[in-house]
């Protein structure tokens, strides 16, 4: 149990830049300057972004009516609807077909209303529309109105890729090379992004209808790659696409819709899909793929969630006590997963006891879910603008040296606005979370997004995006006290590459 | 299989019994065992009347209590026998036709057409127990009838079980052939590792669908066949079994005999039986087959040392074993530490690494022969190109030139096979087991390959080198004929009748090279390069940390070489035209085309594995003694500008 009492108040509400020597120090503070780090970070309002005014079918509007004929029309109702517009089509033109295919098609309607609808009771989400459903599961607040559509780091270079209102990607390095933008027929309403590990060029856009792998040339000066540089996949009944997961060995991608109680698991070279089906939570809401590539979490739109292992694809369920997984992250070594409820100002816990390799056997790594802490109370920042934070937990983001746990609480109304507040974390010898301090926007900018960097050399660094348009950098400078547990290739690398004297390959002694 | 087993000489044919027979048997067992519940469903479906419900579930209750189907059961356990027994070797590798003049060899080869009159036949027998379930006016042949003129009893031919028999034939045929047109027997392995049961689960929707569209497409093309063609063998049956026509019956090969609503619905639903029962069997058989199997890495008794890993890594005669064993070494590189740490281990007296040198020196050959292969459809594709400017041989210039002038560049030589009779017969001899053996043959015959069709200039050398690769890519048609010196009168004339069969549609039609055919071929087998990619690039990255003795740094600048060296083989490979086209996705097919997209996944796969790689050893990599180019290249990766 923590209170937000504790956390360390900033004594003025003006943008957070950076943290050194444990404490967060702000623009305001005398004797500091902005930006320490040559990171690009653009700013886009909503007003230069265009979004697109109507969907397509509403062009029909701009049309005179015209009268086809019954066959016509009927054959443009079942390619436009399928069986609900043909149906819907014959009951309406009841004066031109037999009487009793009129009424035969008016009550096959009125069941399949009645089953669609019982289906809906039993799954909410499934009366939503597509663009509604986008907005309640993407990882970015406020979806909907926001100019920022999605972000993603490149997982080895300084380089990342930001979604915008007007259903355009732009991506950016840290050198002022040329930022390419992508534009593509079928990115519509993009929903999440992530570039392909081991890869230079491959990014993955989750869009309303398909799914689309961009492959960006990083060499290439262009600024507008051609729709060909593009795959599009594809899979009938799955989109929209609210969730994309690779593996960390880049192999596989794993894509999720709320629509669909099967998760795809996609070979991208080979263009294939192998489909998981779980019926159980009626779709897929959010996917996060381990650190080290051996568990996969597939978050369901009810209260259940599921912990697949990615060896023999089999899966665990773990029905919550009360609403939807709202978010998750794992910790580095992928031992300890946090996770955030809908409604519940609660993150929870669930550490897996095995890590994998030592025998071939695998038992079932169960244990205990722990409720690891609960945000409770609220704290009045300054007492001057009488501003108060607190509430309902719906991101979380834990930093690749598992050092910073960043937490995205949400709002309520005026004078109460949503707030990151961080945590040191430390996980050897005992698992331990310390109050670190809130990260603060420019005055009146709500955080609605963040991400850390995946290799920031001198510490953790968050990137959030604001809910003004602007994408900031906030570096948190600490010396590393100390490894966790685990020996993946990149921590021993790591370790190698401290004491570089000591450590050298065979070779290297030899000559 | 114990017999087998006891001989001395047959350990490794004790393990291949083991695993591909005994998972053979394993799968048609499963499918004989799944057939009362497919049979039950048909027999609910074709029995099904709307207004009688209470005598449809009676007759349905009787029919199973009675056992009926026995005799059937049996007779499909025979089938699947001659199934299986057809096609004991799974097909890791698909067959490839260039052209389809290829593809029209295949279907008409002897060994197919035996395979397609067994499923005619299978197609018969099922429909006829079929058309005795359904009962009715289908179950038998012939019918008592009176006679309209005189009034007595004779026996008449019983249209409806005749259609539905054809019907079987039909479907039996078609079936086959597509068998052959969509690689149904080819054997693909999926991306990721799932339990028998959960995949079957997975799949069944699937093969549902697949043969309720495919016989209400036989069924369609049935019908339009019958309506034309139909009198012929209505008029031979009944002549031959002395059976009379049923004058006052509407005849079924007519309009409205056809537009019979009953008829066409159980002949859907047999259709769907049939081809579900099919589908089944080869679903089965794809899972069974594909199956991981655990090899161990090293043994303590030298007996069982035959079916350790690095021995059946470089098996040769059976590409399933290889298969196997590769995606075993995937799976270890990458979910297994211990058995890893047994590869990086030493033998015990002596301290040699063979478990790795055995592993990484089959992985190495298997990719430079990939890329010896690409590089010689290169030049091949080069030297075609431009034959004019080079001094070859006087034939080799006069077929070449006729064909550029003729057609373009990257065509074939349109009528090599009309050069003598004697090859015309041999059209459609396939022989995958010596593609490329014997004494080397003129230029006109190497053409015929899949890749080399134009690889006048470097024939002898890359057939020398094909002979010898353990990973032979299957022809389509090796055609073999001795072919004496022509002189130049004959070349004119072959130049003439060249040009003149040139000229026709059909002619170019069928030998005219399918596109991005011969890019397919290359990379048919290439799944296993993907593993060997796989599996070296993970145990290259777990050496850094769990290598102990330093067994794999030894070999990494060979291993980094080779990985470099295929890529840019690749990378060029992707520069001729149509090798990075797309092909078009079917929706629903059994027939599996993820070898159309193999040369995708193998470039991904490699990019992926020299990632790995150059992450994990960083900087390191400068200290590895490799050539400027290579460290070039590599230092590309490094900053991640791939």
């Amino acid at each position: 149990m923590c209170s937000l009492g504790v956390f360390p108040a900033p004594v003025t509400a003006a943008q957070t830049l950076f943290e050194r020597n444990n404490e967060l120090l702000s623009a305001l503070h005398p004797g500091e300057h902005s930006q320490a780090c040559d990171l690009p970070s653009p700013q886009f309002t909503r007003d230069t972004l265009k979004g697109h005014s109507r969907p397509e079918s509403s062009s029909r509007s701009v049309f005179l009516d015209q009268r086809d004929t019954l066959w016509m029309r009927s054959a443009g109702a079942w390619r436009d609807a399928g069986l609900y517009g043909l149906l819907d089509e014959i009951t309406n033109s009841a004066e031109e077909v037999p009487r009793f295919l009129a009424v035969g098609s008016a009550c096959v309607l009125a069941l399949l209303r009645w089953a669609s609808s019982f289906h809906g009771s039993l799954f909410p989400h499934l009366t939503l529309s597509s663009d509604e459903m986008v907005a309640e599961f993407s990882q970015m607040l406020d979806w909907s109105d926001s100019a920022l559509r999605s972000f993603a780091w490149h997982p080895h270079t300084d380089k990342f890729a930001v979604a915008l209102l007007d259903d355009s990607i732009k991506i950016y390095k840290s050198n002022s090379s040329p930022t390419p933008t992508l534009k593509h027929r079928c990115q519509r309403s993009v929903c999440a992004l992530q570039w392909k590990p081991l890869c230079g060029s491959a990014l993955a856009v989750a869009c309303q209808s398909c799914l689309l792998i961009w492959h960006v040339d990083p060499a290439s000066l262009s600024t507008r790659p051609s729709s060909g540089c593009a795959q599009v996949l594809s899979h009938p009944g799955h989109s929209p696409i609210t969730s994309i997961a690779w593996s960390p060995t880049g192999s596989l991608l794993v894509s999720a819709s709320p629509v669909d109680t099967s998760m795809m698991v996609w070979d991208v070279a080979a263009e294939s899909a192998v489909p998981l089906q779980r019926v159980g939570g009626g779709g897929v809401t959010y996917l996060s793929w381990s650190p080290d590539g051996s568990r996969l979490l597939a978050a369901t739109p009810s209260a259940l969630f599921r912990v697949w292992e990615t060896r023999m694809w089999t899966c665990e369920r773990w029905p919550c006590l009360k609403g939807s997984c709202q978010s998750a992250c794992w910790s580095p070594d992928g031992g300890c997963l946090l996770l955030s409820m809908q409604g519940e100002r609660v993150i929870y816990a669930l550490t897996f006891s095995d890590l994998t390799g030592i025998n071939n056997t695998y038992s079932s790594p169960v244990t205990a879910c722990q409720l690891l802490l609960i945000l409770k109370g609220f704290s009045s920042l300054s007492a001057l603008l009488n501003i108060s934070v607190g509430g309902e937990v719906c991101s979380l983001s834990w930093d690749p040296r598992g050092e910073r746990l960043a937490v995205l609480l949400k709002g309520r109304a005026d004078n109460h606005p949503s707030v990151i507040a961080v945590f040191k974390t430390r996980s050897s010898p005992v698992f331990e979370l310390l109050p670190c301090g809130f990260v603060m926007g420019e005055a009146g900018a709500e955080p609605r997004f963040m991400q850390f960097h995946p290799h920031f050399q001198h510490g953790a660094l968050l990137t959030v995006c604001w809910s003004d348009g602007r994408i900031s950098h906030v570096p948190f400078y600490f010396s590393s006290a100390g490894l966790l547990g685990g020996d993946s290739p990149q921590q021993a690398l790591a370790s190698n590459t401290t004491n570089p004297s000591s450590n050298k390959l065979y070779t290297e002694q030899i000559s | 299989f114990d017999v087998m087993a006891t001989k001395p000489c047959t350990k490794f044919s004790s393990i291949y019994f083991q695993v591909v027979i005994w998972r053979a048997v394993a799968s048609i067992a499963w499918s004989v065992l799944l057939l009362p519940v497919t049979t039950a469903v048909f027999v609910l479906l074709s029995r099904f009347s709307l207004f009688h419900p209470i005598q449809w579930i009676s007759v349905l209750i009787m029919l199973i209590l009675i056992w009926k189907f026995t005799s059937r059961v049996i007779l499909y356990a025979l089938y699947d026998c001659l199934f299986i027994s057809l096609f004991v070797f799974p097909l890791v590798v698909p067959s490839i036709p260039c052209s389809r003049m290829a593809l029209l060899g295949t279907v008409l080869h002897p060994r197919q057409c035996v395979h397609s009159l067994v499923y005619c036949t299978m197609g018969m027998l099922v429909m006829w127990c079929a058309s005795v379930t359904i009962g009715g006016r289908y179950s038998t042949l012939g019918t008592p009838c009176r006679q309209s003129e005189s009034g007595e009893v004779v026996t008449c031919l019983n249209e409806y079980h005749l259609f539905l028999l054809l019907a079987g034939a039909f479907m039996g045929y078609s079936h086959s052939f597509l068998g052959v047109v969509q690689n149904m027997y080819y054997v693909s392995f999926q991306p990721i590792q799932q339990y028998k049961y959960p995949r079957f689960k997975g799949c069944l929707p699937m093969v549902l669908k697949c043969s309720v569209i495919q016989s209400l497409y036989s069924a369609r093309n049935f019908a339009a066949l019958y309506f034309f063609f139909g009198y012929v063998p209505k008029t031979w049956i009944s002549s031959t079994l002395n059976l009379q026509i049923d004058s006052s019956l509407q005849p079924l090969d007519s309009l409205t005999g056809l537009l019979d609503f009953s008829l066409l619905y159980h002949l859907s639903i047999s259709g769907a039986f049939l081809y579900l029962t099919w589908y089944l069997t080869v679903l089965l058989f794809r899972i069974y087959v594909t199956e991981a199997y655990s090899f161990p890495v090293q043994s303590t008794f030298t007996e069982d040392a035959e079916q350790c890993l690095p021995k059946v890594l470089a098996e040769k005669n059976t590409l399933v074993m290889k298969f196997l064993a590769l995606q075993d070494l995937a799976l270890l590189s990458q979910h297994s530490l211990s058995r890893r740490l047994e590869v990086f281990n030493l033998s015990q007296p002596g301290g040699h690494p063979h478990n790795w040198n055995a592993i990484s020196g089959e992985c190495l050959s298997l990719l430079s022969e990939l890329t010896q292969r690409l590089v010689a459809h290169q030049d091949a594709v080069a030297s075609n190109g431009r034959v004019k400017s080079q001094s070859a041989s006087s034939d080799t210039r006069s077929a070449s030139s006729s064909s550029s002038v003729l057609t373009a560049p990257f065509t074939p030589d349109v009528d090599s096979p009309f050069s003598s009779p004697a090859i015309r017969r041999l059209v459609g001899q396939q022989d995958p087991h010596s593609p490329w053996s014997g004494t080397v043959q003129s230029p006109h015959i190497m053409r015929r390959g899949p890749k080399l069709w134009s690889a006048s200039t470097v024939s002898s050398s890359v057939a020398g080198e094909k002979g010898s690769s353990r990973f032979s890519v299957i022809p389509l048609h090796g055609l073999e004929t001795p072919v004496n010196s022509c002189s130049c009168h004959t070349l004119n004339c072959s130049a003439q009748v060249k040009s003149f069969l040139a000229k026709r549609v059909l002619i170019m039609y069928l030998f005219n090279k399918l596109p991005e055919a011969s890019s397919q071929a290359l990379f048919a087998d290439s799944q296993a390069h993907i593993w060997a990619l796989q599996g070296l690039s993970h145990l290259v990255a777990a050496s850094f940390s769990e290598d102990q003795f330093g067994v794999v740094q030894t070999t990494l600048p060979n291993i980094l070489s080779c990985l470099v060296v295929l890529l840019e083989a690749v990378d060029r490979h992707f520069k001729l035209p149509h090798a990075s086209s797309k092909p078009v996705r079917t929706l629903c097919s059994m027939g599996d085309s993820t070898y159309k997209t193999l040369r995708f996944a193998l470039r991904a796969a490699l990019k992926t594995a020299i990632y790995k790689i150059t992450t994990t050893f960083g900087e390191h990599l400068n200290a590895v003694n490799i050539s400027t180019e290579h460290r070039k290249r590599l230092q590309q990766f490094l900053e991640f500008k791939e």
